[in-house]
């Protein structure tokens, strides 16, 4: 029998199905895994085999039964630590919520649980999802399976949904729950050779998930190929009265509609995106995309989004603005971390415990957010931002007048070392200068893997797609899977 | 109208009104969430995950709740905006679980609209028109309780997340009497409208005071806003306190600070609570958690359609169709309850006594507004006593109205049926007057018979000793005799 932690999300439910193995079985090999890789990835904050073993038993009982069985049965899951799971310790990374053990689960992950998926653990990610190594973790950085050959300096996994992309590379996971708010599951699936994709703004609800910025955070999967994207988009997405943001639509079946036929198609290269002194493999791998999308059958259109360049300022606007706010509910009074001196006031209680309960990047973000929102700064910044957003959005609903999705590298370049960046918060915003424009305007966007620079890192790219149009970002991810045919995979040293 | 002056030592002063007032929207669950909202539960009973704010709750607009304040808006013929957005307005505090209120700053539900006051019930020419910038719907906050504990403080949250309508006035009224007319008019509408019940005493309904003073005719002067007053005396109070408090501050050389001050009705007197220096920033910015609220034509028609019938208009209907004075129409429409149980009383009595509700009218609104209270007030009995129920009321009225029995025996024999068990319906007919001459003239016999030396004064010319006799006769007759019948009698017998 083949390795079972080699099989995907497809693979595992197809084997189950047919009975070719048992969910029990599944869940066996990746509990396994996953207790043997994560004291070195430190990928889980919490790992939860019995959850997984509990699931498995349910699907197994039920096919025993003759019972159909649904969309994710028998596969078990990494859950990004952002979604609430009732019972089980929910913490954003932050020692503001360690311990903290919601009475409640999020929709998503309800969702997945009623499609037969079953929990491994709660993954690591940047504290609040705001990081793009995952090194602003309370609980410490997880490290990426990824080595430069010959090194072994630990490498970022990206972030934030880093102990997602990190259990997914290392086949310790075979799928896991990301969030994007800027780009935190197509970044960190680029720097860790696996696919992921950010699904148009409303598709999945955000009840549930720890808010970092309302109309940014959007939830969607991350997996080893395209296909296993689409089948757990599919089990993750749907409307949810409980979220207002929520998109009242029908969920499609995108998995058994996928064609990597291309024809008829046309594919936009946004001429912004190629920087000044841009990384030689990434651009080397963004052509290489444009001919495989061609061979794929598309036409390829050079296009222009004139407002790329005020993305990144736009997003570090508006995104700290929201967190600023999302973020003062913990403040000690009702759940998670209390920092109450002795002889304190309220306002004491407030400052120590959020003081000792955020880390540094999320107090630097609050910082940003306080100020830009301030009496007398809130139109220089705010009120300006969220209008170079709206032009931003019609930057893409132009584009998508003459082309069906854009395609444009995922990051700027391949995985960096852990430590490389974390002194300087501005190169480190940069790694989201490809994907936040996306975020932006709340399109539908993929990242696939494409190819290995020159350090033998995994490289991505990117497929922005119309508002919706799922569809035809899985189908264009589809075609340059099939054309890069990655198949590079972490060598275990754990 | 006379105008209203503080009279200073350096001569007269007008005083500058607004009032925000918060009103406690009705509907049995809160702005955002589903939770209860029912005054008096237990500490922290009524609380969701959204009212505590727990991590990735999210808010999720109560549409019976913007229906109400749509309803309002309409009520006053405001503007309503078919495009409103909710904002945050961000504070720290141990009752505010999000950090946050959800409010609407930039673009309220409810924009300029109107009320008119009248501050003389019997003058129609004093009435003024107040102007109102605007209703916004936001949540309530919780509530500290700081006597539980020796060294801790408690937060219940039951109130938190409750939808509260705030209704912005302008700066229109310029004395006591207006602002306090003018709450007490709004509070009315409110409870017609049924969007707020009007509890004061509950916090259901509860006034920001904004007050300024000025030389008549010169510009605005420096106001302060005197937080949560909760009567509709009070807040008169604290209009003739704090104009009082910046005349004298003024003229012993001192400026008013803008500042939010506190009324402490036990010393009759404001103190200030925070400055505008130490004003918080509330950082408004609009909810990212929640779209912009758009509402369609079939939901305003639907709010325009359940509009009831309102105060002014009613008691214009009561003066012109039911032909009742303007007092009475006033009385009957102060309050929508008492208005309500006048319409139920008049139509029951109508129809039981096969008359046009015009023509029974002024008995029954007579019977609502002096007879009945009277006996009610007698005997100590609550208005919502079974014993008054509709059916008893309208018999009373009905028999009253016919003639059966004379309105005295019909206060006499609702009393008894108040306090005692009697069967009213054979009381009404054991108590039947007569209008049988024969009878009657017996009886002012018998009278004038026992009552010689009386009626000799009656005849010299003491004729206030009339009444007497008619008094003498009912007695005789046990009140059954028809009133009008034995003056007849008597007059035709006095000569």
């Amino acid at each position: 029998m083949t390795d079972l932690t080699d099989l995907g999300v497809a693979a595992i439910r197809d084997g189950v199905a047919t009975g070719a193995f048992t969910a029990t079985e599944v869940a066996t090999a990746f509990n396994t895994a996953v207790a043997e890789a994560n004291d070195a990835l430190n990928a889980f904050i919490v790992t939860t085999p019995d959850a997984a073993l509990a699931a498995a038993a349910r699907v197994d009982a039920m096919r025993a039964a003759g019972e159909p069985l649904g969309k994710m049965a028998g596969v078990p899951i990494g859950m990004k630590d952002l979604f609430a799971t009732q019972g089980v310790q929910t913490t954003a990374a932050s020692k503001i919520l360690e311990g903290f053990t919601p009475e409640y689960e999020s929709t998503v992950s309800a969702k997945l649980w009623d499609a037969g998926a079953g929990m491994l653990g709660k993954l690591n990610l940047d504290q609040f999802a705001m990081g793009s190594s995952n090194e602003t973790s309370a609980f410490g950085n997880v490290i990426s399976p990824w080595r430069r050959p010959g090194d072994t300096a630990p490498l970022a996994p990206g972030g934030s949904s880093g102990g997602s992309s990190a259990a997914v590379a290392a086949r310790i996971a075979p799928a896991a729950t990301g969030t994007d708010t800027g780009g935190s599951i197509r970044q960190p699936a680029a720097f860790t050779g696996i696919s992921g994709i950010k699904p148009t703004y409303g598709r999945c609800s955000r009840w549930g998930v720890v808010a970092f910025a309302s109309s940014l955070d959007q939830a969607g999967p991350m997996a080893r190929d395209v296909t296993d994207c689409a089948i757990m988009l599919e089990a993750m997405a749907g409307f949810d009265p409980k979220d207002s943001t929520s998109l009242d639509l029908p969920v499609p079946e995108w998995s058994a509609a996928l064609s990597s036929d291309l024809r008829g198609k046309k594919v936009g290269i946004p001429r912004e995106y190629r920087l000044d002194g841009m990384d030689a493999d990434v651009a080397r791998v963004w052509d290489e995309g444009i001919a495989w999308l061609k061979d794929a059958g598309a036409e390829v259109i050079d296009i222009s989004l004139p407002h790329t360049k005020y993305a990144l300022p736009t997003y570090y606007i508006i995104a700290p603005a929201e967190a600023s706010s999302n973020l003062a509910r913990y403040d000690g009074v009702r759940y998670g971390l209390r920092d109450l001196p002795q002889g304190a006031g309220l306002q004491d209680m407030y400052a120590a415990t959020r003081a000792a309960g955020f880390g540094d990047e999320v107090k630097r973000r609050i910082l940003i957010g306080t100020y830009v929102l301030s009496a007398g700064f809130y139109d220089a910044y705010y009120t300006q931002a969220q209008k170079v957003r709206t032009l931003i959005a019609r930057d893409f609903s132009q584009a998508f007048e003459q082309v069906d999705v854009i395609l444009a590298p995922t990051a700027p370049t391949a995985a960096f070392a852990l430590g490389e960046n974390s002194d300087d918060p501005l190169a480190m915003y940069l790694n989201d200068v490809f994907s936040v424009p996306a975020s932006l305007a709340g399109l539908p966007a993929m990242s696939v893997p494409a190819g290995l620079d020159r350090n033998g890192l995994p490289l991505g790219l990117q497929v922005i797609g119309r508002a919706f149009d799922e569809q035809g970002v899985l189908d264009a991810g589809l075609a340059l899977e099939q054309r890069a045919a990655f198949s590079a995979r972490p060598a275990k040293w754990w | 109208m006379s105008e209203y002056r503080i009279q200073g030592a350096t001569g007269e002063w007008e005083v500058v009104i607004g009032l925000e007032v918060h009103a406690q929207v009705t509907s049995n669950a809160k702005l955002f969430s589903g939770a209860a909202t029912a005054f008096g539960a237990e500490p922290n009973a009524q609380v969701s995950l959204v009212d505590a704010a727990m991590p990735g709750m999210l808010p999720v607009p109560n549409r019976e709740c913007i229906r109400q304040a749509v309803r309002t808006g309409m009520a006053i013929e405001a503007q309503i905006n078919t495009w409103s957005r909710f904002d945050r307005k961000n504070y720290f505090y141990a009752d505010l679980p999000q950090g946050y209120q959800i409010s609407q700053l930039y673009h309220p539900l409810v924009g300029e609209g109107a009320l008119e006051i009248q501050l003389d019930d019997k003058d129609p020419t004093s009435t003024k028109t107040i102007g109102i910038e605007r209703i916004h719907v936001e949540q309530d906050a919780g509530k500290l309780m700081h006597d539980q504990h020796p060294t801790m403080s408690y937060v219940d949250l039951n109130r938190s997340g409750v939808a509260l309508m705030e209704i912005v006035s302008r700066p229109d009224m310029r004395s006591p009497a207006e602002a306090g007319a003018y709450l007490a008019k709004l509070r009315q509408i409110l409870r017609y409208v049924g969007s707020c019940d009007g509890n004061m005493d509950q916090g259901s309904m509860r006034a920001d005071v904004n007050v300024s003073v000025r030389r008549p005719g010169e510009p605005f002067g420096t106001r302060t806003e005197t937080k949560n007053v909760n009567s509709v005396r009070f807040v008169m109070a604290v209009v003739e306190q704090e104009a009082r408090r910046q005349v004298a501050l003024i003229e012993d050389g001192g400026t008013v600070v803008q500042e939010t001050r506190l009324y402490d009705p036990d010393r009759n007197e404001t103190r200030s609570m925070r400055s505008k220096e130490d004003a918080h920033d509330y950082r408004y910015f609009p909810d990212p958690d929640l779209l912009p609220l758009v509402l369609d034509e079939a939901f305003l028609a639907e709010c325009r359609a359940s509009l009831p019938e309102l105060p002014d208009a009613k008691r214009r209907r009561y003066e012109t169709a039911l032909g009742l004075s303007a007092y009475n129409a006033a009385a009957l429409t102060a309050d929508v309850e008492t208005a309500r149980q006048f319409e139920a009383l008049l139509a029951s009595v109508a129809t039981e006594a096969g008359k046009a509700e015009a023509d029974v009218a002024k008995r029954v609104a007579n019977w609502l507004l002096s007879e009945r209270p009277g006996i009610l007030n007698a005997k100590a009995i609550p208005a919502d006593s079974p014993k008054n129920s509709l059916e008893a009321n309208t018999a009373i009225v009905v028999a009253t109205e016919a003639g059966t029995i004379s309105g005295s025996k019909a206060k006499e024999i609702f009393e008894r049926h108040l306090t005692g068990d009697i069967d009213l319906a054979a009381e009404i007919d054991s108590n039947k007057q007569t209008t049988d001459t024969g009878a009657i003239e017996a009886a002012v016999d018998a009278v004038l018979a026992a009552n010689v030396d009386k009626v000799e004064q009656y005849k010299a010319g003491k004729e206030a000793l009339f009444g007497f006799f008619v008094g003498q006769t009912m007695k005789a007759m046990q009140g059954k005799g028809n009133p009008q019948a034995v003056n007849q009698v008597l007059k035709a017998k006095l000569g």
